[in-house]
């Protein structure tokens, strides 16, 4: 049991001590995801990109599928990790254009450990197999493009040429979809 | 003579009762003693972090007390839906700083009390702030907040060779509340248990599936989120970021998913719901506030004077029905990202002329280290930077020119710390460089 102050070393008051080498030190969050990052285990369809190094925090998620509907194409994700990583999740959007029963317009994402399944002890390479999954095995049952997961379940056919339609740059449904072939 | 030596002013005797005479509960080194009262008026300072529900009661519990060198420090300014229970703020004071007006308060109302306000965030101010204070007290909502504070509090700790200096110690005594159930805690920041240790005992954020809000909303709540996370982003009105503060965005949130809960014959639905969701608020109870505000001050008191030993060290209190209250020793976890990073020092000779990559050989040929790909980074004023690492290619490119400099050269110091992480730690390793040339030699 230590006892904190004796009144005859009452320190502080302006004159700080001298503390030998105090510099700032990283978050909680920045020394996790150092770890994080230093052990990358990136499947070979998959690769990121750092604009800065020194920012651990934001970086992009490049996925080229090698198989299933979306092999050929070039499907880049922004990760930006806050300072309460990891007690919560990194905000991942898609930032390609994509025809996907679980990725919307916007960008959104529904992959389940990025929300209501994310637990402390994931990491950011649990994210990156969690959405290089969706590419080999979109879901039709949690869609976020409804009408996407309706041709997927109706017709895959159909489904497959939508995909081909919308990676070489078109319209499907009405909606223009920006070439992204790798 | 201070305030408390004064023979004819008896307001303080019931604490000199407690710190001018020993007894059975009294921490083992305590010596009773008049100068202790004169520490609390005088010499000890206090730092109150939130001047809301809880800052409230801890300013005039502490002040009351006889403690007179207080800070406190909040960034939000008095809303009317305030007022119910935090007694500090009047009509007149809606719009205006929390942390002024309670000052100006507790300042007119007890006489002698100094409490200087700080109208910012905590992140503001840097380690020569926190480090004038003898006690922080915490009465906030946000675990990002507290995160922020237990680090830079663990930042300040001072190992010599690996030991700890306890002088160096600044407690944190941590209050929360929700409803009609609250905590309060005591940390001694490398000592005990710290917010980091103890994570999981706050539940994270109740979030919904993506898809589950898109498609199949069944509770109002349901349609509220994707008004927040899809439409707003989508429609963005204002052309701003959505905030939870703005009545006019909250009035905007309200009308959309109204519309949407309609859609799908959802019920339930109400402006305080969508208040709710948007800024994730758990209604607050004035009680709750005051009895965990006691408990902090109390220990505040124990920690200053040493007339009591402090709880050892965390308290539950629940009234949900009947009254319901524990306390328990929450453990302080061997591999806490924020506490357990005692630095490992090496002695660096020459750092004018020895390499990054000296350092790097060196990790992993020594027989202690022997370490695979081991990822360093640094903190230089205060900016992040990482000093190499050879898994992520884009990094390894702009990094390697690093491995050829020398530590002086990369802006490293005596003393500075490098993180490192590498597949053979469970979590990130902190070097301290012992220079053994002085900085001055090395001009
Ligand atoms: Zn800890």
């Amino acid at each position: 049991m230590i006892k904190l102050f004796s009144l005859k070393q009452q320190k502080k008051d302006g004159e700080a001590s001298p503390r030998s080498g105090n510099q700032k030190k990283p978050s909680a969050a920045q020394l996790r995801i150092a770890k994080d990052i230093n052990e990358l285990n990136l499947p070979k369809t998959c690769n990121t990109e750092f604009p800065d190094p020194d920012d651990l925090l934001s970086f992009k998620l490049i996925i080229c599928p090698d198989e299933g509907f979306y092999r050929t194409g070039r499907f880049v994700f922004s990760f930006k990790v806050g300072p309460n990583y990891p007690h919560e999740p990194p905000k991942v959007k898609c930032e390609t254009q994509v025809y996907h029963p679980n990725i919307d317009q916007q960008g959104n994402v529904c992959l389940n450990i990025l929300r209501e399944d994310w637990k402390p002890v994931l990491t950011i390479n649990s994210i990156v197999y969690g959405l290089q999954y969706l590419f080999l095995e979109p879901n039709a049952e949690d869609p976020l493009n409804k009408e996407a997961a309706d041709v997927l379940t109706n017709n895959r056919r159909l489904f497959e040429q939508n995909v081909q339609k919308a990676m070489r740059g078109g319209f499907v449904g009405g909606i223009y979809f920006d070439r992204c072939l790798k | 003579m201070g305030d408390s030596q004064d023979p004819l002013n008896k307001r303080w005797d019931h604490l000199r009762k407690i710190l001018e005479r020993p007894g059975p509960f009294c921490h083992p080194e305590f010596e009773p003693s008049p100068e202790i009262l004169d520490f609390i008026m005088t010499g000890c300072k206090i730092l109150v972090i939130g001047a809301g529900g809880l800052g409230c009661e801890l300013l005039k519990d502490l002040a009351l007390m006889g403690f007179k060198q207080i800070h406190v420090i909040d960034m939000d300014i008095i809303e009317l839906s305030n007022l119910n229970r935090q007694f500090l703020f009047r009509h007149k004071d809606i719009g205006s700083s929390k942390a002024e007006v309670a000052a100006a308060f507790i300042n007119k109302r007890i006489a002698g009390c100094q409490v200087t306000p700080h109208f910012c965030k905590i992140q503001d101010y840097d380690e020569s702030f926190y480090r004038q204070f003898h006690i922080i007290v915490c009465g906030l909502d946000s675990i990002v907040a507290r995160r922020w504070i237990n680090g830079m509090l663990i930042s300040l700790l001072n190992y010599e060779d690996g030991v700890l200096d306890q002088s160096s110690v600044i407690p944190i005594v941590d209050g929360g509340t929700e409803g009609f159930k609250g905590n309060a805690r005591v940390i001694l920041p490398g000592l005990s248990a710290c917010i980091d240790c103890t994570l999981d005992l706050y539940p994270p954020q109740i979030t919904y599936p993506l898809c589950t809000i898109a498609n199949t909303p069944r509770l109002p709540e349901h349609c509220i989120e994707y008004v927040k996370v899809i439409q707003w982003p989508k429609e963005n009105p204002w052309g701003i970021q959505l905030d939870g503060d703005d009545p006019q965005h909250i009035g905007w949130i309200y009308e959309k998913s109204m519309e949407r809960a309609l859609q799908f014959n959802i019920t339930g639905l109400t402006y305080r719901l969508v208040q709710g969701v948007v800024k994730h608020i758990i209604p607050a109870v004035a009680s709750t506030n005051a009895v965990i505000a006691a408990v902090c001050a109390t220990e505040v008191f124990k920690l200053a004077t040493s007339c009591c030993i402090p709880m050892n060290n965390y308290m539950v209190f629940n009234d949900v029905d009947g009254i319901y209250t524990y306390t328990y020793e929450a453990e302080k976890k061997d591999n806490c990202l924020a506490c357990s990073q005692v630095p490992y020092t090496i002695p660096i000779k020459d750092p004018a002329k020895y390499k990054l990559k000296d350092l790097i050989e060196l990790l992993c040929e020594s027989a202690s280290f022997q370490m695979k790909n081991p990822g360093l980074t640094t903190v230089i004023d205060g900016k992040n930077k990482t000093l190499y690492m050879s898994t992520i290619k884009s990094i390894e490119e702009k990094t390697k020119e690093n491995l050829s400099k020398s530590l002086v050269d990369l802006g490293l110091r005596d003393n500075s710390e490098v993180m490192v992480a590498d597949l053979t730690s469970p979590s990130t390793m902190v070097l301290k460089l012992k220079y053994l040339v002085s900085d001055v030699e090395m001009e």
